[in-house]
C-alpha cells in the first residue's frame, strides 16, 4: 500500500526500524503478501492509535482500521473532550513515541483542590507533596489524536487505514481475515478490538457485557475565565455529583481556559445542557471558585451519560478487547482512558514476550495471559468506584455532614489526608474520579 | 514411513495417529504441550543462543542455524523456531501429524521442511538436534539417541526432553494427567519407558555427546503455567549436550 511519508524530521527509532525491516525473511511470515500483519486493530481512536504506535515502535507489523477519517476526529467539534494524562499514561505515550510531540502541548496540574458543598477549600493537595512533580497533564483529546496519527504515518510497520469500512470479519482457521469495502482483504493471527463502548468487534465475537447506569450525565465543555487557573484542578462535590475543572493551556487568543466536567443527576429537560447561554455562563461562574472571576463557555457543550460497563471476557478465539471495548468506567475526562492505556501496555508486553518465544500471537495461551493480566485490575476499579460513587452522590443529610467532618479532620493528619484524598478523589465524577489516578501515580513516581 | 525402522514403535504411532488431526487444538489431546510450549521454547532459545553466541534479544535470534526437530508431531516447536529465524526441519513417523503440521505451517505463512520418516533415514547434519517428548515413545532408545547424535554437526547442540522415572512422574504425568484431570488421552505414556536423567545422559555419552545441563520443567498449578527449575527434575526435564568434535577434523 502507499505510504505518505511524514514531513517532520524523524527522531524516533529510525535505525531500529530499518534493522527490523532489513532482517532476512528466513522462515518468517511471507512478506510478499503485503496484507498479512502481526496484529490487526479495529478502531483508530486514542486507544487504537496508541496501541498501533506502541506495537509499531516495537517493530510489529500492524494494521489499524478506523471507519472515521483522521481529519474528522481532530476538529474541535468532534467531542470537545480533554484528558488528564496520568504518570502511567505519560510513560506509555512516551513508549509509543508521541510524548516529545505532546509535551509542549500539555498543561501540568500542580495543585488539586477538593471542595465539598458550598464550603471553602477543605483540602489542598500541592505538587510539593509529591516531590514537586505535576499530578498529570491536561490535553485536548484531539491533540493526542493528531500526535498518534502522525506517529502511525511515520512508522513503516504501521498501516493506518482510515476511513475504511469493514465489510466482513472472519476467522479462517488460524488467521483472522478482514475484508474492507472495496474488496481488499487483510489477515493476521490476532485481531484487537479498540473500538470503544459500542464495540463492533465485541459484538462480532458474541461477548456480552454487564452494564448499569448511574442515572447521571456529564456535561463537558471548555470554559474561559477572567483570571489564570495557576495550574489548579478543582473537584467540587455537589449533591448531584462532582463538578470538576481542569487547567488547560491558554487559548490561541491568550484566553485563560479550563476544561469543565459537570456531573448532574436530573431529568433531561432540566439538564444544564438546555440552559440558555447566559444562564449557563452564570451557572459556571457560580460553580467555579471565586478567584477565577467571570467564566463563560467556549466552544460546544457535550453530554455523556455515566455508566459502567464490563465485558464478561476480554478475549475470544484470536481476538482481544482493549480499553472502552472491554470496560467503560465512564466516558469523561480520560480516567477511563488511563485505565485503557494500561491494557495496551500489558498487551504490548505480552506480545513482545510471545515474539521472544516465537509464539503465535493469537493463541489461547497468549490471550489467556492478557486476560489474567488485566481483568483483576479493571474489576477492582469498577467495583470500588461504583460503591464510592453511591456514597458521595447523595443528598441525604448525614452523609454530606460526615464527609465534611471527615474532610476537616483528615486535613489535620497528613497520613489520613493522603489516604482520604485517594478515597475522595476515587469517588469523584461518578467513578474512580478525575484525579485519583493522578495523585496515586504522581506519588509513585516521586 | 520406514516400516523396518528400529526406533519406531507401531503401537505408539497408532496411538498418536488417532489424535493427530487435533495437534493444533489448544484444548484438545495435546493441550499440555501447548501449555508448556512458551516455557519450553524459551528454554530452547536461551540454550541455543548461549551455545552459538547469539543475541537472545534479536527478533530473529536463531537466524542462520539449522535445526532438526526429531519427533516433531504437529510442529508445535517447529513453528516458533521458524518464527525466530531458524532453518528448521521437522521429522515424524506419523504421516497424519506431518500432514497436520504441513497444512498449519502453510496457513501461518511459515517455511518449514516437514518429512515423514525417522532420523536414521536422514543424511544431512544440523547445528541443533531437538528430541522433545519423544524418547519415551520410541522402541529402541539407544538406536534413537545414536541417530540423533549422528544428525548433529560436531560441536553442535543436542537437546532432549522427556519424563523422569520417579514415583512423582508416575503419579503426575501418568495417573493425574491421563486419568484424573484428563489432560492427555489414557495410554499416552508408558511409565516403564520413562527415563532417569542419568540413564539418558549415559545413552548420550555412549552415542558421542557430552551432556552439560539438566533442567526441570515444573507445572505450577497456581499460575497454571510451566516454569523452569534447576533442582526439580522429578517429572519433566531437559538434557542439553554438545556433540563431541570428531578427532580427525576439529574445527576450533
Amino acid at each position: 500500500m502507499s505510504k505518505t511519508r511524514n514531513t517532520t524530521p524523524d527522531m524516533h527509532n529510525k535505525p531500529r526500524r530499518s534493522a527490523v525491516k532489513a532482517a532476512p525473511k528466513l522462515g518468517a511470515a511471507k512478506k510478499s503478501n503485503n496484507d498479512h500483519y502481526d496484529v490487526m486493530i479495529i478502531g483508530g481512536g486514542l486507544s487504537g492509535g496508541a496501541l498501533a504506535s506502541l506495537l509499531g515502535t516495537e517493530g510489529f507489523r500492524v494494521a489499524c482500521i478506523d471507519r472515521d477519517a483522521p481529519v474528522t476526529q481532530t476538529t474541535e467539534e468532534f467531542d470537545g473532550r480533554t484528558t488528564a494524562i496520568s504518570w502511567g499514561s505519560q510513560k506509555i505515550l512516551d513508549r509509543a513515541g508521541v510524548w516529545d510531540e505532546l509535551d509542549p502541548l500539555a498543561c501540568p496540574i500542580r495543585t488539586i483542590d477538593i471542595l465539598d458543598g458550598g464550603s471553602p477549600v477543605l483540602l489542598r493537595f500541592g505538587s510539593e507533596e509529591v516531590g514537586d512533580q505535576s499530578f498529570g497533564w491536561i490535553f485536548e483529546n484531539r491533540l493526542i489524536r493528531i500526535a498518534l496519527f502522525n506517529r502511525m504515518k511515520e512508522l513503516d510497520s504501521v498501516d493506518h487505514l482510515a476511513p475504511a469500512q469493514i465489510e466482513k470479519l472472519e476467522q479462517n482457521g488460524d488467521v483472522m481475515q478482514v475484508t474492507l469495502k472495496g474488496g481488499r482483504t487483510l489477515t493476521a493471527p490476532l485481531v484487537v478490538g479498540a473500538d470503544g463502548r459500542n464495540s463492533f468487534t465485541r459484538d462480532w465475537a458474541g461477548i456480552t457485557s454487564r452494564s448499569w447506569s448511574y442515572n447521571q450525565r456529564a456535561i463537558v465543555c471548555v470554559a474561559e475565565h477572567e483570571h489564570p487557573h495557576n495550574n489548579v484542578a478543582v473537584e467540587h462535590f455537589h449533591e448531584q455529583g462532582p463538578f470538576a475543572t481542569l487547567p488547560m493551556m491558554d487559548g490561541p487568543d491568550g484566553s485563560y481556559r479550563s476544561s469543565v466536567v459537570w456531573t448532574e443527576h436530573c431529568p433531561e429537560h432540566q439538564s444544564a445542557l438546555k440552559y440558555p447561554q447566559d444562564v449557563f455562563d452564570a451557572a459556571l461562574t457560580a460553580r467555579f471558585p471565586d478567584q477565577y472571576g467571570w467564566v463563560r463557555q467556549a466552544g460546544g457543550r457535550f453530554a455523556y451519560p455515566l455508566g459502567l460497563q464490563h465485558a464478561h471476557t476480554y478475549t475470544a478465539t484470536r481476538l482481544a478487547l482493549v480499553a472502552d471495548a472491554a470496560h467503560g468506567i465512564h466516558p469523561i475526562a480520560g480516567q477511563g482512558l488511563n485505565l485503557g492505556f494500561r491494557d495496551l501496555d500489558a498487551l504490548c508486553d505480552i506480545l513482545i514476550a510471545a515474539r521472544d518465544d516465537g509464539s503465535d500471537f493469537g493463541s489461547d495461551e497468549i490471550l489467556a495471559r492478557y486476560e489474567r493480566a488485566r481483568r483483576a485490575d479493571n474489576m477492582a476499579m469498577a467495583g470500588a468506584t461504583d460503591s464510592l460513587n453511591r456514597l458521595f452522590s447523595t443528598g441525604l443529610p448525614p452523609l454530606p455532614l460526615l464527609r465534611k467532618i471527615g474532610l476537616k479532620m483528615v486535613a489535620k493528619f497528613p497520613p489520613a489526608k493522603q489516604f482520604f484524598m485517594q478515597q475522595a478523589m476515587g469517588a469523584g465524577s461518578g467513578s474512580r474520579g478525575l484525579l485519583h489516578d493522578l495523585v496515586r501515580e504522581a506519588k509513585t513516581a516521586s | 514411513m520406514n516400516a523396518k525402522s528400529t526406533t519406531v514403535d507401531p503401537d505408539e504411532i497408532s496411538h498418536f495417529a488417532k489424535d493427530s488431526a487435533h495437534w493444533w487444538d489448544e484444548h484438545g489431546p495435546f493441550a499440555p504441550i501447548h501449555r508448556m510450549n512458551p516455557t519450553r521454547v524459551g528454554y530452547l532459545k536461551a540454550t541455543i543462543c548461549a551455545h552459538f553466541d547469539k543475541n537472545v534479544k534479536d527478533l530473529k535470534a536463531l537466524k542462520g542455524l539449522s535445526i532438526l526437530d526429531a519427533g516433531c508431531g504437529g510442529g508445535v516447536v517447529c513453528e516458533p523456531m521458524a518464527r525466530l529465524g531458524a532453518h528448521i526441519m521437522g521429522i515424524d513417523a506419523d504421516q497424519v501429524a506431518i500432514n497436520a503440521a504441513t497444512e498449519h505451517a502453510e496457513r501461518s505463512g511459515l517455511k518449514i521442511a516437514y518429512v515423514c520418516g525417522t532420523t536414521e533415514t536422514l543424511k544431512e547434519q544440523f547445528d541443533v538436534v531437538l528430541a522433545l517428548e519423544i524418547v519415551e515413545h520410541v522402541a529402541d532408545v539407544e538406536a534413537f539417541v545414536q541417530s540423533c547424535v549422528d544428525r548433529c554437526k560436531p560441536g553442535g547442540l543436542i537437546i532432549f526432553s522427556t519424563l523422569n522415572k520417579t514415583w512423582k512422574s508416575m503419579a503426575l504425568a501418568k495417573i493425574t494427567a491421563e486419568y484424573i484431570v484428563r489432560w492427555v488421552p489414557p495410554g499416552t505414556h508408558d511409565w516403564k519407558k520413562f527415563m532417569k536423567p542419568s540413564t539418558l545422559a549415559a545413552s548420550l555419552r555412549r552415542a558421542g555427546a557430552t551432556p552439560f545441563e539438566a533442567m526441570g520443567l515444573v507445572f505450577n498449578p497456581l499460575k497454571n503455567e510451566f516454569l523452569l527449575s534447576t533442582n526439580d527434575l522429578d517429572v519433566n526435564y531437559f538434557i542439553a549436550a554438545t556433540k563431541d568434535q570428531n578427532k580427525e577434523k576439529s574445527k576450533k
